[in-house]
């Protein structure tokens, strides 16, 4: 199926899911320079957060280098085209986090709720609809439930006044045949006005494949990430979308050569955990395991004397939801206990 | 037989029966009306089964019996929008409130924590906070009452199943509630919750983690026996609440890890969210009947 031609929005994840593997300590000098140079290079759309979205500053997501108004009154005023968009997870966030951001000069609300839970979006998505925001719903963890159960989340998203409403493949696990029929469902069922987004995460080097199969079944909205800084092993590398879709013809706006110095020169050297595919991402990606949950369980298992592959194992065992993050040092308090208690008997 | 004290539940749903239910073991308060606006319901019907007096017509139904059948305690298990009008009702007649809707007309309490101290004040109405904030507000005080808490946070996961329409319409309501109950019963100089919803089948018991950050470096040794100790005495009427890792130190952090399983009275043992809302409404009661028939006595 071709898709050239078709015109897709590039949204860029660095300085939101790139908080992720750098522990939320970018500066809002980093995040200035990256998000300039991102808009230089045409990016339409750049999300500015917290990695857990607004409000997430806590013990459980960690304390963020500056507050989410910092960033957002760092970087909105430098943008010449870019548009800004910020996170909001109900649960973490509240409207007043959303009303906040309003004021700031925040174009885009996504509202991300976990897929089977789109119900506790209501409010939040109405108020940025309310407030002639671009509204997003944002479905997490879409890996988890049938095309058909998403697609009751995703019209009930829509019901509350999301103009666009995501896939979100946070545990980075599907595979292109779980997005086209997920991305076809949804587009389906959906008023033909409402955009369709994809989110992929990188962790089984799927992050292309699903992007494309996503367009192709009629999502018009990409999010990527320069230099792949996301959660787990990352985002689709966006500077290596960008080439994809170049080759194939598809009117997205963003400059290859120029994108692709931002990751080399600015986000890759900025990088403290070097995102990629190790071990424990590769098993999030296998696992099914929210994609975030990366370096909680690395810093778990260094504390207690644990394998975070284990860890990670026994997180999608129990079925844990994206924002369970207490649970990881949990489980590695459970685990270290057993073993000791093997050793003792 | 020791004389009860007599009260009257409102609101027919999910928490009112529940409530009923453990209400009919107590040796002090006796539940004699049961009040819903469905006719239908199965709350009242499980009532009237159970031999309590039932009207499907409101507060405004019960009104006429308020003196006749001695009733002195209410429960309001209905919703934040009627609370005002039910308390201002039943206020009329002397009656003590206990109110579980999200209203908070009345000062927090939170049983272990500031119940005497309420009712010492003489309050009339008393609010339950939260689910989130009944499980985890003991653990910041009992880290609060050995030495001062900075920041208190709480991560209240509840299964899909027992966040029922209400919370869901309203999840800002829970947020907000509880980071303030953390910081005004608990102790905490700010306060923040976080509450997650969990969808996986079987059904999650309700799970809570309380992490504070205190001045100092902790009294290890103090802060775990203060929270062991009150989590014997929330035990006293949640038997399944339970410590399940910490507390664990690291640098001026305390973190505790909880898991909250409820009776199974009406609702099922996974619901310790909704469970601790009605242990903690019925214990509350019970302190109130106490010391109304002290001071009569």
């Amino acid at each position: 199926m071709s898709i050239a031609g078709k015109k897709v929005t590039l949204h860029d994840m660095c300085l939101r899911d790139g908080m992720h593997p750098q522990r939320h300590q970018i500066t809002p000098q980093q995040m200035i320079d990256v998000a300039v140079a991102l808009d230089e290079a045409g990016m339409p759309l750049i999300e500015v957060s917290h990695g857990d979205g607004l409000g997430g500053a806590s013990v459980n997501y960690g304390f963020p280098a500056a507050s989410d108004e910092e960033y957002l009154d760092a970087v909105i005023p430098k943008m010449k085209q870019a548009k800004i968009s910020a996170l909001l997870l109900p649960g973490i966030g509240t409207v007043d986090h959303l009303r906040m951001a309003k004021d700031k000069g925040v174009h885009t609300i996504r509202v991300a709720t976990h897929c089977t839970e789109a119900d506790v979006s209501e409010q939040h998505i109405g108020l940025g609809r309310k407030l002639e925001m671009d509204t997003v719903g944002f479905l997490m963890m879409a890996h988890m439930i049938e095309p058909d159960q998403l697609v009751k989340q995703a019209k009930l998203m829509e019901s509350y006044g999301a103009n666009c409403v995501y896939v979100t493949d946070s545990a980075g696990y599907m595979l292109p045949e779980d997005v086209r029929v997920r991305i076809a469902a949804v587009r389906e069922a959906l008023d033909p006005k409402t955009e369709i987004g994809f989110h992929g995460h990188h962790n089984l080097a799927m992050g292309i494949a699903n992007s494309i199969a996503a367009i192709e079944a009629g999502a018009n909205r990409i999010d990527a990430s320069c230099a792949g800084m996301g959660a787990g092993a990352g985002n689709t590398p966006m500077e290596v979308l960008v080439a994809v879709l170049d080759r194939m013809g598809v009117d997205h706006g963003v400059n290859l050569f120029k994108i692709s110095d931002v990751a080399e020169d600015l986000v890759y050297p900025m990088m403290t955990h070097k995102v990629r595919i190790d071990r424990d991402s590769l098993i999030l990606g296998y696992a099914g395991v929210y994609s975030s949950f990366l370096l909680f369980a690395k810093r778990a298992a260094e504390k207690y004397g644990l394998s975070s592959r284990e860890i990670l194992v026994e997180l999608g065992r129990m079925k844990t939801v994206g924002g369970q993050e207490d649970m990881i040092e949990d489980v590695a308090l459970t685990m270290a206990k057993a073993k000791a208690e093997a050793k003792a008997s | 037989m020791a004389r009860k004290i007599k009260a009257a539940i409102i609101g027919s749903g999910n928490i009112g029966t529940d409530l009923l239910y453990k209400a009919l073991r107590s040796e002090i308060v006796e539940p004699v009306w049961m009040v819903g606006i469905d006719p239908e319901s199965d709350g009242l019907a499980r009532a009237r089964e159970l031999g309590l007096k039932t009207t499907a017509e409101g507060v405004q139904g019960l009104e006429p019996h308020i003196v006749a059948d001695e009733i002195q305690i209410a429960w309001d298990a209905t919703s934040a929008y009627v609370h005002a009008s039910n308390n201002d009702l039943v206020k009329k007649y002397g009656v003590k409130m206990v109110d579980l809707t999200p209203a908070a007309i009345g000062p927090f309490v939170v049983p272990p924590v500031n119940l005497l101290d309420a009712l010492a004040r003489g309050e009339q109405n008393v609010n339950m906070v939260t689910c989130g904030g009944q499980a985890t507000i003991p653990m910041v005080y009992a880290v609060s009452r050995v030495q001062p808490v900075e920041y208190g946070e709480i991560v209240a996961t509840v299964s899909s199943r027992s966040a029922g329409p209400g919370t869901r319409k309203n999840i800002d309501e829970f947020t907000r509630t509880t980071s303030r109950g953390v910081e005004v019963v608990g102790g905490a100089k700010k306060g923040k919750a976080i509450i997650i919803i969990n969808p996986a089948e079987p059904p999650i018991i309700m799970r809570d983690t309380v992490h504070c950050l205190v001045e100092g470096t902790p009294d290890e040794k103090a802060i775990t026996e203060s929270v062991h100790a009150m989590v014997e005495e929330v035990k006293r009427y949640v038997p399944g609440y339970t410590l399940k890792n910490g507390p664990v130190f690291d640098g001026n952090r305390v973190s505790i890890f909880l898991e909250v399983e409820g009776l199974g009275d009406y609702l099922p043992r996974y619901a310790g969210n909704l469970d601790i809302m009605t242990a903690a409404g019925l214990r509350t009661a019970e302190v109130i009947a106490q010391q109304i028939l002290e001071a009569a006595a």
